[in-house]
Parts: structure tokens; sequence; C-alpha cells
């Protein structure tokens, strides 16, 4: 190529094209050069200070043993430390007062809820749902019908200790037939929609009174006091409404157990005790009362 | 492929279309590309002398004083204009805006917008000439210059003079003021976003942040560079303007022009003695002072070129010489190129351009207007809950649950009453009051429940309503959904 340049005085490289189009070898600007010397002298200090080369079982750590985890830590506590300064103050008095207290204290309350919302999602949701919208055989917490009773103390009490309703399987007495079971489950449906008094279902009522249902669901059909009770006169059910699945829960019952074992096809109910499950339990409880209270049908 | 193609390129190397040409005289020039006429001999110093165009320069360039005044006018115990960014709020006089009515921003840009392109398309780069801060600021520091080291022959001489202390000393006063001038420039921009009774207070006790500092000085920075090294370089190299003039008037548009036909050809002026040639020349003299005076340092009677800013202060100039030998003034002059090709003149308002233009402003202007009468000093949102949708209650119900937002824009406190209308059997559950900060966001949560047998599909409209309680004008309505099961 140089053999047959026909520039050689102007600086190219010898690299022609297209008989005329050549590459000069101009250098690149002052500041150019500067700036890129500028950047691997920087690469120098770089590599002696981050951890930078890859050894076979480990890797260079660098002067001033940065690590990245390790600042975000920092971050992360820098964070923390200004959260706990920033709401000790709310925390302090959600450990002091009730949860009826906190209840009145609009203030108190907000921060309560919003600092539940978490809290609820890894402890609650995965059987009451997201929102508190329930999940197939485990209760809606968002409606007004509670087994245990739906003040705030109430709640505190069934998240603190947990709450095992049993209904035994064949009425009170375990006498029922399949036709009787039959019967009632007709009148609890007609309980249910209002129709308790139709003449259809005259003989389930009469099979509601021999099963000893009263006794807990109470004579109308709606317990006088929560005690785990189902509310028979709502539309709301504890399990399904279905009529073959009100036939499976009177059949067998809730949370039986024969001998010690959970008979096979029992309803199973229980609400664990939080207590010790929880973090700082005390307030974290009070909150959760305060949260579950508010989704929509606290009393 | 052409049979003649292959035939060539199967007896020989492949010609390239070029070699049968002479190439050797196919420089920028002859191929027709002109040179644009920049000034590259340094810095411009252009002359300085009274005139209407002057005058009206100054007159234009004073509104900029309005920006130094307008931090420190108060309204309601907070400064007047406030860009409040960490409260999120921009306090103009009354009015707050809070960045859901950011749309009306958005419509003044627009207005101004074609504003410059209104009046590009009716008289050139007015914009440029008169109002545009970098004109007006290197006029200020040009000014200052003058005061400083004399007229411009002076300066050029100065210029050219090596480093040493005497030229340090002339040049000094002028960098101490152009400094002041480029940190009241930033510090006022900044003092629009931070109060500027507070911002000189922590001046003086070193209390600025970061930010503050950073931008303030590197805008005192920019306006000196800008306004007194970059110069006329900004308008013709930087500003974008420049270039897209060109499409923005036409040959209608009325702008600083040379009459070509009555000036040339260009000659000195000789005594006129009857019957000699002189008679022939132009009305130009070509004295140069039109170049002289000119702040991009560009030549007129050239012709309109991208370098022009049309201040109109070579007219100024032109005419101060017709008036001494006696020639009618205009030679230079606000005109259009229709007018010297002895087209009839259209006015402005009869132009599809102009027409075009002020249209959308009128459009941008009513929405301006609208956007500000309309605009509540209460933002409310409802947020239906999700999960559940609805929940079934006990005596027959189904019960939704809303999350209302109310946004209190106003500078009061805000006491408001959420009303819900719908069905027949209706009930709303919501706390009595919710008390509102000013510029902060009050959250209620309501239930809503209706009984099931009332429902006849599976989403019903409900009306919330939020009111103030102590001032029943301020209220806002939300039209939400009820969400029931599915009717079957």
């Amino acid at each position: 190529m140089a053999h047959n340049n026909p520039w050689p005085d102007e600086g190219n490289t010898g690299h022609i094209w297209d008989e005329d189009l050549r590459e000069l070898d101009n250098p690149p600007p002052l500041w150019w050069m500067l700036s890129f010397y500028a950047g691997f002298i920087m690469i120098v200090f770089y590599t002696l200070y981050y951890p930078t080369i890859p050894l076979p079982n480990s890797y260079t750590k660098g002067v001033a043993g940065w690590t990245a985890i390790e600042e975000y830590h920092e971050d992360y506590n820098i964070l923390k430390d200004w959260r706990e300064k920033k709401f000790s103050g709310q925390e302090e008095q959600l450990a002091a007062l009730s949860v009826e207290e906190i209840l009145q204290n609009d203030e108190l309350k907000t921060y309560a809820v919003k600092t539940s919302k978490v809290l609820f999602g890894d402890y609650c949701a995965a059987c009451h749902g997201s929102g508190g919208q329930g999940n197939p055989n485990f209760p809606v917490l968002a409606d007004d019908d509670w087994l245990w009773g739906g003040k705030v103390s109430q709640i505190k009490t069934t998240i603190t200790n947990g709450r095992q309703g049993n209904m035994p399987a064949r009425g009170m007495m375990g006498n029922l037939s399949d036709e009787e079971i039959s019967q009632v489950t007709d009148y609890v449906i007609a309980l249910s929609e209002g129709r308790a008094d139709d003449a259809a279902v005259a003989a389930g009522k009469g099979v509601f009174a021999k099963g000893m249902c009263v006794a807990c669901h109470g004579p109308a059909g709606k317990p006088l006091a929560p005690a785990g009770a189902a509310n028979l006169t709502d539309g709301i059910w504890r399990f399904s409404g279905d009529r073959d699945e009100i036939i499976k829960t009177i059949t067998n019952g809730v949370n039986v157990k024969k001998n010690g074992e959970t008979t096979a096809n029992t309803r199973v109910a229980i609400m664990p005790s939080f207590k010790d499950r929880l973090p700082n339990a005390d307030v974290n409880i009070k909150r959760l009362a305060v949260y579950v209270h508010s989704l929509g049908g606290g009393q | 492929m052409s049979k003649d193609q292959k035939s060539n390129s199967s007896t020989g190397p492949v010609k390239s279309m070029l070699d049968d040409l002479d190439t050797s005289n196919k420089n920028l020039q002859h191929i027709g590309v002109e040179y644009l006429n920049v000034h590259t001999e340094g810095t411009v110093h252009a002359k300085r002398m009274p005139g209407t165009f002057r005058t009206l320069k100054w007159w234009a360039a004073s509104v900029w004083l309005f920006f130094f005044v307008g931090p420190y006018i108060q309204w309601d115990n907070r400064q007047a204009i406030w860009f409040d960014l960490e409260g999120r709020q921009f306090h103009i006089f009354g009015i707050t805006v809070l960045p859901q009515d950011v749309w009306v921003l958005a419509m003044i840009l627009l207005f101004y917008a074609l504003l410059l392109a209104a009046t590009t398309a009716i008289a050139g780069r007015m914009w440029c000439g008169y109002g545009c801060f970098q004109t007006v600021w290197m006029d200020v520091f040009t000014w200052i210059e003058e005061k400083v080291e004399g007229l411009p022959n002076k300066r050029v001489k100065l210029d050219k003079e090596p480093i040493s202390f005497k030229k340090f000393r002339i040049k000094l006063p002028k960098w101490i003021a152009w400094g002041l001038i480029g940190f009241l420039t930033g510090f006022t921009f900044v003092a629009y976003f931070d109060p500027a009774i507070d911002l000189w207070a922590r001046l003086f006790t070193f209390d600025w942040t970061s930010t503050e500092s950073t931008i303030i000085l590197s805008l005192a920075a920019a306006t000196v560079f800008f306004a007194g090294f970059l110069r006329e370089q900004t308008c013709i190299g930087f500003c974008p303007y420049a270039r897209i003039q060109g499409a923005m008037i036409d040959t209608e548009s009325v702008v600083p022009t040379y009459d070509y036909d009555r000036g040339e050809p260009r000659g000195r002026l000789k005594r006129a003695v009857e019957g000699d040639a002189t008679s022939e020349l132009g009305d130009c003299i070509d004295c140069n002072l039109c170049v002289a005076v000119c702040p991009t340092g560009v030549d007129i009677r050239k012709g309109q070129q991208f370098g022009c800013i049309t201040c109109g202060l070579c007219i100024d100039a032109c005419d101060s010489i017709m008036e001494k030998i006696k020639k009618p003034k205009g030679l230079i002059r606000y005109a259009s190129l229709a007018e010297f090709a002895g087209k009839p003149f259209v006015p402005f308002y009869k132009r599809p351009r102009v027409i075009t233009y002020t249209s959308i402003m009128a459009f941008a202007l009513a929405a301006i207007i609208y956007g500000i009468s309309t605009m509540s000093p209460i933002d409310v949102k409802v947020l239906h809950e999700r999960a559940p949708l609805f929940v079934a209650m006990s005596d027959g119900s189904i019960q939704n649950k809303y999350v209302v937002k109310i946004v209190n824009k106003s500078d009061k406190q805000l006491d408001a009453e959420i009303k819900v209308r719908g069905p027949e059997g209706l009930v709303f559950i919501v706390d009595e009051v919710i008390h509102v900060e000013p510029g902060n966001v009050g959250t209620a949560t309501l239930l809503v429940r209706i009984p099931k047998k009332i429902l006849t599909k599976q989403n019903t409209t409900v009306k919330i309503d939020v009111q103030d309680i102590h001032n029943p004008a301020v209220k806002e309505t939300y039209s939400s959904m009820f969400i029931g099961p599915r009717i079957r």
C-alpha cells in the first residue's frame, strides 16, 4: 500500500480505499487525551480500592474492604433508625393504650391500620385472604358476622389465644339419622332465607329441637352470645351454603375428635394462637386487632 | 442489470462514475454552497448609538426587571410567586396550583410557543431582538464593558495586547460587575423556588443546601459565560431558533431589510457636481456603520440571514447617516420581501399562517382560563377496595368498601363531610367530619351497604359528594361503582 501512496506527506496511515479515501493519522485533541489518561489512572485506583479481580476461590477484597451488601445494610439501618425515631411516639402509645383507646384515637388508629398491612399479609392473609375476604372454609373478616364477637377487644382475644369451635356430628347426642339430617338441612336453609315458619320445613324444625342444636345456635337459629356457634339466620355460611355441604357439616361436625384423633370427614376450623408466633406480639396483636376491626365489619 | 454495464464490467475494472468528471474545481463554493456569513474575527465589539430601536430595546429589556423584583412581592404572608417543589404546590398570587393541575402549565407553554411562532411570522425574530434573556443580558454586559473599557476600537486594541497587570486592572471592574449580575441572576432564579428573603438570610449564615449552592453558582457561571464570553455565538451556533426561523418566516414577514434597488450600486459619497456621474450611485455610501453596530456582526446588506436577530440597530445606524446626507430614511427598514417584489401588502390578520397560529393560541388561552376558573380547592379521589370487591352482610345487604382521598388545595383547613347518593335503601358509614390541613391529603374509609334485593345489576353507580361544612360552595362529586354479586 504505502509503496504507491500518492499522498506521502500528509500523514495518512497508508490505508486508502476507492482510490482517494484515506485514513489520516491525526492525534486526538489534547483534552481528549488528558481525560483518557485521567480515566486510566482512575482505573488503577478503582482496582485497588474496590473488590475487582476474581481468584479461583475468592476475589481481591480491595483496600477498604467495601462490599455492596454491607453498604446496603448500613443504609437500611439508617432507614430503620430513622423510622424507629420518627414513630417511637406512636409505638409507645400503641404499647401503653388498650385497643379500645387506640380505636378512639383517629391518628393512632390510622397509624395502626397503615402499619398492619404487611403484618396481615405475612401472618393472616394465607387463610383469610389479602383483604380479609376469606377463602373457602376460612372466615371472611370484612363482614359483620362474627363467631367469637366483633368488638375490638374480642378480636384481640381471638388473635392472642386462638379459637377452636366444636360442633358434634349428627346433633348434640350424635343420634340424627340421614333422613333427619336432610330435614334439618332444609330447615337451616329456610332459616337463612327468613322462611323458618314454612310448613314445608316443619319436620326439620322438630329435628332442630331434637338434635339440641338450640343449645349453641339459639332457639331461633341465632346464638345468644358469640361463642363460636354460627348465626344460622343470615345468608353468611361459615363453611358452604350448598345443601350437600351443609349435610356434610351436620353429619361430620366440626373439629370432632375420637380418642384424641380428628375424625376423617369432620370440618377442621382452628384459629391458632398468635401470641408466640408474632414478633413483638404485645403491640402487633393490638395493631392487627384494630386492622381487622377496620376491615369493614367491626362492632 | 443492463447489457451495457455487463459488458463494461467484463472488459475491465469497474469505473467510478466520477472518473470522467473533472473534480478539481469542486470545492464548496463552486458547487453552489455559500459559506455562512458568520463573524469569525474574534469577539464582536459593536458600536452603540442612540435611535428609535435602541430606545425600544431598553424598554423591552426593562421588562426583565420584574424577574428580579418578582421574588420580593408578598401575598398572604408568603412569597407571591413561589414554586414550592418540596410542598409540591405552585403559588402564583392567590392561585395555588397542585401537580394535579399541571396540565394548565402545558397550555401556558403551548400558548407561548405559538406566540413565538406568530410573532416570527409577522415580524421575524422579535423575541431574539428585544425579549430574549441572551440578547438582553448581552446588551447589558456590553454596555458595562463599554463603560469600563471604552469604545469598540479601544476594546479591540486592548484584546490584542498581551496579558499584563495593566490589562488585568482595566478588565477587573468589568468582571466583578458581570459576576455580580450573574450571581443575582442565579440567585433570583432559585428564589422563585426557595423564598428569597429566607435565601438571603441563609446566604449570610452560609446555610444554603448543596443543591441551592450548585444551581445558583452554576447559573451565575453560565450567565457570565454566555452573556459575557460566548455572546452572539450563542444566537448563531447554540440556539436552535436561528435555524428554525427560516421555516417560520415567509416572504410576507416584515424584517429589517436593506433596500437593494435603492442602495445599489453603493459607493463613497462625493461632493455633488452638476452633471457628474455620482447620480448613478445608489443611496448606500458604503459607510459600514450598519455592520459596526450589529451585535451579531452580520452585514444586513447581504439580505436576511440566520445571524440576524432582527434587533433593528442597523436601522438606527443607517437612518442617522441618511439624515446626515439628506436622503430619505429607510434604506434599511422593516419590510417584507413581498413589498420589494411589488406585491400588494397583505395585512397580517389575513395571512393563513398567522390565523392558524392565533387560533391555536386562542384554544390554549381558553383552556388556561377554563383550567384556572374551574380549579377546585379540593380534589376527590375514591378508590374501591379490590379484595374483597364486596362482602355479604348478616342483614342481607351487600357492603362495598372505599377509600376516599381528599386533597385540600386551599390554604385553609378543610372540614369535609362525605355523603353518598345511590339507590333507595343505601346506607353508608363514614367518619362524620374529615379534617384536612392545607396542602394535605385526608383519607377516609367509606362503607356503603345496599340491600341485595334492590340490586338489579352487578354494577350500580353511586355518587360520592364531598363538601366543606364551613363553606358549602366547596364541593366535589365523585362518581364511583358499587359492585355486587352477579345477578342470575
